[in-house]
């Protein structure tokens, strides 16, 4: 089934100059492979394109089950100097979290 | 005697928190330590625009409001002080302290910890971590501050100081110098450093812990947020912590809200930079070892970097802000219409320009609120120029949509703000030196 990763996944953004981290972090350590074969770079790249103008970068963190991007030239010209309404970017975490990710049943990815 | 256990209490993630989560962990989180964080990458340099307007000022707005509530139950407590309110003058906020300790009858001694200032050392030349062009590329530079660690503080503790307030030093240091002071640690132990950093850093945002910054109803419900509780660490001398929060406080504290608050403004999971330790994150061991209580341990580190951060404010102009809202039928065509006569007038004046649509669209854009028709929409002007006048023009222009835009706009509201950027460059830490004085509230007192 097709559902969206905030059913599955929570998350945090934060912000370094111009550049936007987004943790996702599983509810369930079952989610995890499925996230991280379906969850990737170039599909956070894809999905968020209009905010994500830099390389996208992601961290898999087993041990912690969960995953860091790390995506840079994301925050207009960076977070003193942005005129955009959240210059942060902090409810962006949300915005990741509108990704859609295919599981079967047990929580595996299909 | 090396105690066994140490308890760090933060009451503050950033220089507008609330007041009474600290009131509460001083009078009843049974601490050694209480840490208030309340500085920024931007403070500082808005800190060091009010030290220019008065060589008095400079230091956390609420230093004096925060102090005179604790300052009491400190003493009684037996409890220290470890907060960068002096934000850009530490010395002028240490002795306002002492002014405040005066007026309730207490004698205190104060450690001012600065030397973090080093706008004097600059040349303009060096690269930002941003963009590789010199700093002198983006103007009139306003400060520079340098993340200090806890070489600068470990020597404040040294002292019979009940506060200790600095300047910029790196957030996770005001947590991991009392922990080296207490136990001993080896600054050189490099994964002792690293431990002890991951706790600074789970700790350094309080209540961003404890349930806040966090709180989804459907997802992730919080119990009693309106009295929620800001954190508590208890350490031990292997390093391993224990997180917790008072009793009765409201939040939650498990390995769901640990592990977004050890990823938060995290660049590299595996190399964590500060002033004390590279620190790896990757292979933290977060377990719930109680309600509202966990154990945390593994964080590890590679050897101090020979550089350290700095913080250079540039002036970045003006932005000027307008909003507008519409609401009912056509609401969405109407506030259309409204962006696209404000762009036609004034977009050619400005640097920057965008026009925001609240309720649809100002915080991820249009891709993912396509098929949306919000019954109400806010329309949001934003510019950005030089010119303080003109950044105003906006404001003026969305208010002036009253009588000569679309029909039934309301509520509009103007907003002129300056701009303070700010970059990084890398020093020579052998350049900087972190400075103590001590001062307390006995006449004669000594300066050093």
């Amino acid at each position: 089934m097709k559902i969206k990763l905030a059913e599955i996944a929570h998350g945090r953004a934060g912000d370094k100059g111009n550049t936007l981290l987004l943790s996702v972090i599983p509810f369930e350590e079952k989610y995890f492979s499925a996230i991280e074969n379906q969850i990737t770079a170039k599909k956070v790249k894809e999905f968020l394109a209009h905010q994500l103008k830099g390389e996208v970068k992601r961290f898999s963190l087993p041990e912690l089950h969960a995953f860091q991007f790390i995506c840079e030239e994301s925050l207009g010209t960076g977070v003193t100097t942005s005129i955009a309404m959240d210059a942060h970017g902090k409810s962006l975490s949300y915005a990741l979290l509108e990704m859609e990710i295919e599981i079967d049943s047990s929580g595996k990815s299909l | 005697m090396k105690k066994e256990f140490v308890r760090i209490g933060c009451g503050a993630g950033f220089s507008g928190d609330r007041l009474e989560p600290a009131v509460i962990l001083a009078k009843e989180g049974n601490l050694d330590y209480l840490v208030l964080e309340c500085l920024a990458e931007r403070t500082i340099s808005l800190a060091q625009k009010r030290k220019k307007k008065d060589p008095n000022l400079g230091y956390d707005p609420l230093l004096e409001r925060r102090i005179e509530s604790l300052l009491p139950i400190l003493v009684q407590k037996n409890i220290r002080l470890i907060s960068n309110m002096g934000a850009a003058n530490p010395l002028a906020g240490g002795k306002k302290i002492l002014e405040i300790a005066q007026k309730l009858g207490i004698d205190i001694t104060v450690a001012v910890v600065h030397g973090d200032d080093v706008f004097e050392l600059l040349s303009g030349d060096e690269s930002t971590l941003e963009s590789g062009k010199p700093i002198k590329d983006y103007g009139n530079l306003l400060s520079a501050n340098a993340y200090l660690g806890i070489d600068a503080i470990l020597p404040a503790l040294q002292t019979n100081a009940t506060i200790i307030l600095t300047g910029r030093v790196a957030d996770p240091s005001l947590f991991l110098a009392p922990l080296v002071h207490e136990f001993g640690w080896d600054p050189q132990d490099s994964n002792l450093m690293g431990q002890g950093t991951v706790i600074g850093h789970l700790m350094e945002c309080a209540g961003q812990i404890t349930g806040g910054y966090f709180a989804d109803p459907v997802t992730k419900p919080v119990p009693d947020m309106d009295k929620l509780g800001h954190p508590i660490a208890e350490v031990g001398i292997n390093g391993t912590a224990k997180i917790t929060k008072v009793d009765g406080t409201g939040g939650i504290i498990t390995r769901q809200t640990a592990k977004e608050q050890l990823l938060y403004e995290v660049l590299d999971p595996h190399g964590y930079f500060t002033p004390d330790v590279v620190a790896d994150f990757s292979k933290v061991s977060i377990i719930e070892s109680g309600e509202n209580e966990i154990s945390v341990s593994g964080g590890a580190g590679q050897k101090a970097p020979e550089t350290l951060k700095v913080s250079v404010g540039y002036e970045a102009g003006f932005l000027g802000e307008g909003e507008i809202s519409y609401a009912g039928a056509h609401a969405k065509e109407r506030a259309m219409l409204a962006g696209e006569i404000i762009e036609k007038r004034i977009k050619s004046q400005f640097d920057e320009f965008r026009v925001d649509y609240i309720g649809m669209s100002s915080l991820h854009g249009l891709s993912l609120s396509q098929s949306s028709n919000p019954y109400e929409v806010r329309l949001r002007v934003a510019g950005k120029t030089q010119d303080q006048n003109k950044a105003s023009l906006v404001g003026e222009e969305v208010e002036a949509l009253y009588t000569n835009g679309p029909a039934g706009g309301g509520g509009a509201r103007k907003n002129t703000t300056e701009l303070v950027g700010v970059v990084s460059i890398l020093m020579d830490r052998k350049k900087i030196k972190p400075l103590l004085t001590i001062i307390n509230s006995k006449p004669g007192s000594d300066e050093n």
